[in-house]
């Protein structure tokens, strides 16, 4: 192997380099001073997501176990920006919280951690390295979860990610192995032309779906999202609920367009009803909410019913749309997750009710906050408008225009209970609301990131030109 | 820049300066001169889009420009008008200068107010100059969101509960929409396989198998005929208009129901003509309801603001009665009747606004004998009043006569019955309006408090002096607007009655 080769792995070597700066670096920083390691890890993940900008070869690596090209290259970068949004997010919380959470150093080691999983995941080349980033992926975040040591919900919310995510690996480890029966191979290059459509591959697709729907928190697979998200700090469950979720519907993306082509007669149907299910029950169960972080965890489970939207009838347009979406709705939900966090942090108050009147001592806070929802919601002119636009669209050149029109009738009920959020913080009078907060610097950096991509990346035509561009390579 | 866009491009600045404005005064002076300004480019374009027709440009849409936009979806930036467009912009631009004036009290949050404001009116002149379906629908929405939060934050009444009602039915009615534009969008294709398009005038161009039309054209004309208050789905008007503030029920009465009556002339029928014949009679059926219980709603109503909520649905349905006689006469008194009923009840929303402000109330049995306390204004109700039963004179007679006359072409029992029975709305009309005028203006003085009221301010002459003075205009002298709605109108009725 040479240098050149290895350098396709360029994006994990950097964030394990950086992984490993934040280990020694704890050891000169102490105990007193573990708050300056915040602003150190920023500008090192930044610049790596500069970094990562730089264009790739497309290749394999480990005789085929890795591999690259210039659409994983892309969801990778989008997966920084996101987690790069998170970490700075979480500064705020992490300052706010020093008295109680001491491991500051750690908790970004471990975000990188699970970022690298994500990035193996979505590169690898067979089930082995799939299965490994998955876990790399999901397991550190369980410790996570349970970080909020002042909470019992937390240690619960952990236990019951652990647990859940164990099923379903579990669930998805039997299908790759009655995959590997019954073609013979676990690369995903030699699985697809080995694939026979008879009832055994179509139980593997069944075991393998059901594993990656866990993490996508699809319906009927979906409730652990609650608990998880209502007991977490906020900023690890933005970090789920988006993070986690996009990588998963990519790799799920992969499988179905490559593996298990020749049955997606079959995948289509299930992808259909499970679209329809999430759409229809995250929408039901988001609207009676009063936990703001339940709310948002069943709004993230209706968005993902839209997501499978465009992977129907796996057409390269609809793929570019589920990116292109997936991008828009990073921006949106953790313009959302930011404003919840801010104002949990600084007042744990995380109800409905709490918001009432908040436009009057929190301008600023409310209108990131109507933004994002009017960008989870697709109100025009910000940019969530385009991305369901476009997933729509590719439903409709297929021709299945009953799906449309439930898709557009859940669009419709899922605009009430957004605006229910925008009625708290606008229209409802209160007697004494929330008071004015004035957040740190850090969170104020991850909202205005927010409101500029909800903003502008709605009238990026040529961005979704280019993703459709590397989208046809794909199939 | 083009003179379209540039449509676009003035309130955007109007919006920054509000922004930057600091206190209450220069932020109503900022909003006043930008839509003033915009009122003016208005004007102007009418005249610039007469001098072009003059110099012999025919195309079905001048001042055309496309800019690419998504090139995957063919999505374009393309805008373009034709008289018909021209006269609907031009009927916006007042109604948004207007309601700017009579929203001058200093009220909680004027800021937002007129940023809200201005951006409703945005989607309302986007929808107007857009030939790309993208672009229609995407202002559609632009123009509806902003009425939850003015309604709900700024209105009186149940407030709450309208706005949401208002938002939900006009966003469900955009939901329908949306799939009928898909659907146009899917089976755009000129030849099998080749690219799909947005653009209005390439889709008018193929001929959509009647099959495809079947499904999507009640799609689209239910669609936009929410916003029209196409009965049963008009139940968000009344609601809607009486918990609105007043600049709000003068825009939205004004010229967003005729985003619907629009719509349906430019989409529904326009793309879609094989199924507008075919099932047109069913929407007349649904529009002859909604002329004839509208009026009938007025009569019973006591609120002022209801009476004239429901007097809208009677008017606007007579705007989409008139387009579905698809014929030259019919349809260009339903463009007529837009403008008339757009002046007529943003005058009438901006005088109950007033009226409300001195009284106190808007309950028409606690009034009596106001034309004693402010005259000005109890004339200008008045002459609001029969614009809209249409004496002769006034806008609304042309309209309503151009819209019989049309219809009454068609000679078939069908046709003359529900002509005849649109009709008779005339005269539930005159009663519903004769009862609130000779109620609440004339006789004696009811209650004591009434005796210090005071009359008109100038900001108040100005709104009902500019409206009364178009609406006697497009009375006087119809011919002038009814030239540039014919003359524009020569491809939409060859598609409906192909030869």
């Amino acid at each position: 192997m040479t240098l050149e080769q290895f350098l396709l792995m360029r994006h994990e070597i950097i964030l394990v380099i950086i992984s490993v700066i934040i280990l020694v670096s704890l050891l000169f920083f102490g105990k007193e001073n573990k708050l300056k390691i915040i602003p150190v890890v920023i500008f090192l993940f930044s610049v790596n997501t500069i970094l990562g900008f730089l264009p790739i070869e497309t290749g394999s690596l480990f005789g085929g176990m890795y591999r690259t090209n210039e659409m994983i290259l892309l969801f990778k970068n989008i997966l920084n920006i996101g987690v790069l949004i998170v970490m700075v997010q979480s500064a705020g919380w992490l300052v706010r919280n020093k008295e109680h959470f001491e491991y500051t150093g750690e908790y970004f080691f471990i975000i990188i951690c699970s970022l690298i999983g994500m990035d193996y995941m979505i590169s690898a080349g067979d089930f082995l390295m799939l299965f490994i980033g998955l876990e790399l992926a999901t397991i550190p975040i369980a410790a996570l979860v349970a970080a909020d040591t002042l909470k019992t919900k937390s240690s619960e919310a952990g236990v019951k990610l652990i647990l859940s995510a164990a099923l379903s690996s579990g669930i998805l480890l039997f299908g790759i192995s009655i995959l590997y029966g019954v073609t013979g191979s676990v690369y995903l290059d030699s699985v697809s032309t080995a694939f026979q459509n008879n009832n055994l591959s179509v139980l593997a697709f069944i075991f393998i779906f059901t594993g990656i729907a866990f993490k996508i928190s699809i319906v009927p697979f979906h409730l652990w999202t609650a608990d998880v998200y209502e007991g977490a700090p906020v900023n690890i469950t933005s970090y789920l609920s988006v993070i986690s979720k996009a990588s998963s519907v990519f790799i799920l993306i992969i499988l179905l367009f490559t593996v298990f082509q020749s049955i997606a007669v079959q995948w289509d149907s299930v992808v259909i009803f499970t679209s329809v299910l999430t759409m229809t029950i995250g929408n039901l169960f988001a609207i009676r909410q009063q936990n703001l972080k339940r709310y948002l965890a069943f709004s993230s489970i209706a968005q993902a019913g839209f997501i499978m939207l465009g992977i129907v009838g796996g057409s390269a347009l609809g793929f570019s749309s589920v990116i292109y979406f997936l991008l828009i709705y990073i921006f949106s939900n953790l313009g959302a997750f930011g404003v919840v966090a801010v104002i949990s942090n600084a007042t744990g108050k995380e109800n409905i009710d709490d918001y009432n009147g908040l436009y009057k001592t929190n301008p600023n806070l409310s209108l990131v906050m109507m933004l994002s929802l009017f960008s989870l919601a697709g109100i025009p002119p910000v940019a969530g408008f385009f991305g369901k636009f476009f997933l729509f669209t590719s439903v409709a050149v297929q021709g299945n225009y009953f799906l449309l029109f439930i898709a557009v009738l859940n669009a419709t009920i899922s605009l009430y209970y957004y605006l229910l959020i925008v009625k708290a913080m606008f229209i409802n009078e209160n007697e004494n609301p929330i008071e004015k907060i004035h957040s740190d610097g850090y969170s104020k950096a991850g909202m205005v990131i927010c409101v500029i991509g909800i903003l502008l990346l709605g009238f990026a035509g040529s961005l979704f030109d280019y993703i459709n561009s590397l989208s046809f390579g794909l199939k | 820049m083009d003179i379209l866009t540039l449509l676009l491009v003035i309130p955007l600045l109007t919006v920054i300066a509000i922004l930057l404005s600091r206190n209450n005064n220069q932020v109503r002076i900022s909003a006043a001169v930008g839509t003033g300004v915009q009122f003016i480019q208005t004007i102007n374009l009418i005249f610039a889009y007469l001098s072009e027709r003059n110099s012999g440009n025919i195309d079905e849409m001048v001042f055309t420009k496309s800019v690419l936009w998504f090139k995957t979806f063919n999505i374009y930036y393309s805008v373009g008008v034709d008289g018909i467009s021209v006269a609907m912009i031009a009927l916006t631009g007042i109604v948004t200068f207007a309601g700017v004036l009579a929203s001058w009290k200093v009220i909680n949050l004027q800021k937002e107010f007129f940023i809200s404001l201005i951006v409703l009116s945005t989607g309302v002149f986007g929808f107007f100059i857009s030939l790309d379906l993208f672009t229609i629908f995407l202002f559609f929405e632009l123009a509806v969101i902003p009425m939850y939060l003015l309604i709900g934050i700024w209105g009186s009444g149940k407030k709450e509960y309208s706005a949401m009602k208002l938002t939900l039915m006009l966003m469900g009615a955009s939901a329908l929409l949306l799939v009928g534009i898909l659907g146009l969008y899917s089976n755009s294709a000129a030849t099998a396989g080749g690219p799909l398009t947005f653009n209005l005038l390439e889709i008018a161009k193929l001929n959509l198998p009647i099959e495809v039309q079947r499904i999507f054209f009640p799609m689209v004309f239910i669609g936009f005929g929410v916003l029209g208050a196409l009965f049963p789905f008009h139940t968000w008007s009344p609601d809607g208009h009486s918990s609105a503030p007043t600049a709000v029920s003068m825009l939205h009465a004004g010229v967003l129901m005729k985003m619907g009556g629009y719509g349906c002339l430019r989409v529904a029928m326009y793309l879609m003509p094989e199924a507008a014949n075919e099932m047109g009679w069913i929407f007349i059926i649904l529009t002859s309801i909604s002329i004839v219980y509208g009026a009938f709603g007025a009569i019973v109503q006591k609120d002022l603001k209801y009476i004239n909520a429901y007097s809208s649905v009677s008017h606007c349905g007579l705007v989409l009665f008139a387009i579905l006689m698809m014929n030259t006469t019919a349809i260009n008194g339903s463009v007529i009747q837009m403008i008339s009923h757009g002046l007529m009840t943003a005058l009438f929303f901006a005088l109950i606004g007033m009226i409300y402000e001195r009284t106190h109330t808007r309950d028409i049995r606690f009034m009596g004998g106001l034309m004693k306390v402010m005259p000005f204004l109890a004339v200008c109700y008045m002459i609001a009043g029969f614009a809209s039963l249409g004496l002769p004179g006034l806008s609304g007679f042309v309209a309503e006569m151009t819209i019989f006359v049309g219809a009454f072409m068609h000679t078939d029992t069908f046709h003359r019955v529900v002509t005849i029975v649109a009709c008779s709305s005339i005269v539930i009309t005159a009663v519903y309006i004769l009862r609130v005028v000779g109620t609440i203006l004339l006789g004696p003085v009811t209650d004591e408090k009434f005796n210090s009221i005071t009359d008109a301010e100038w900001h108040e002459k100005a709104v009902t002096v500019m409206l009364i003075v178009a609406i006697a205009g497009i009375g006087l002298a119809p011919f002038w607007l009814s030239d540039i709605i014919t003359q524009s109108l020569g491809a939409i009725i060859l598609k409906l009655n192909p030869l």
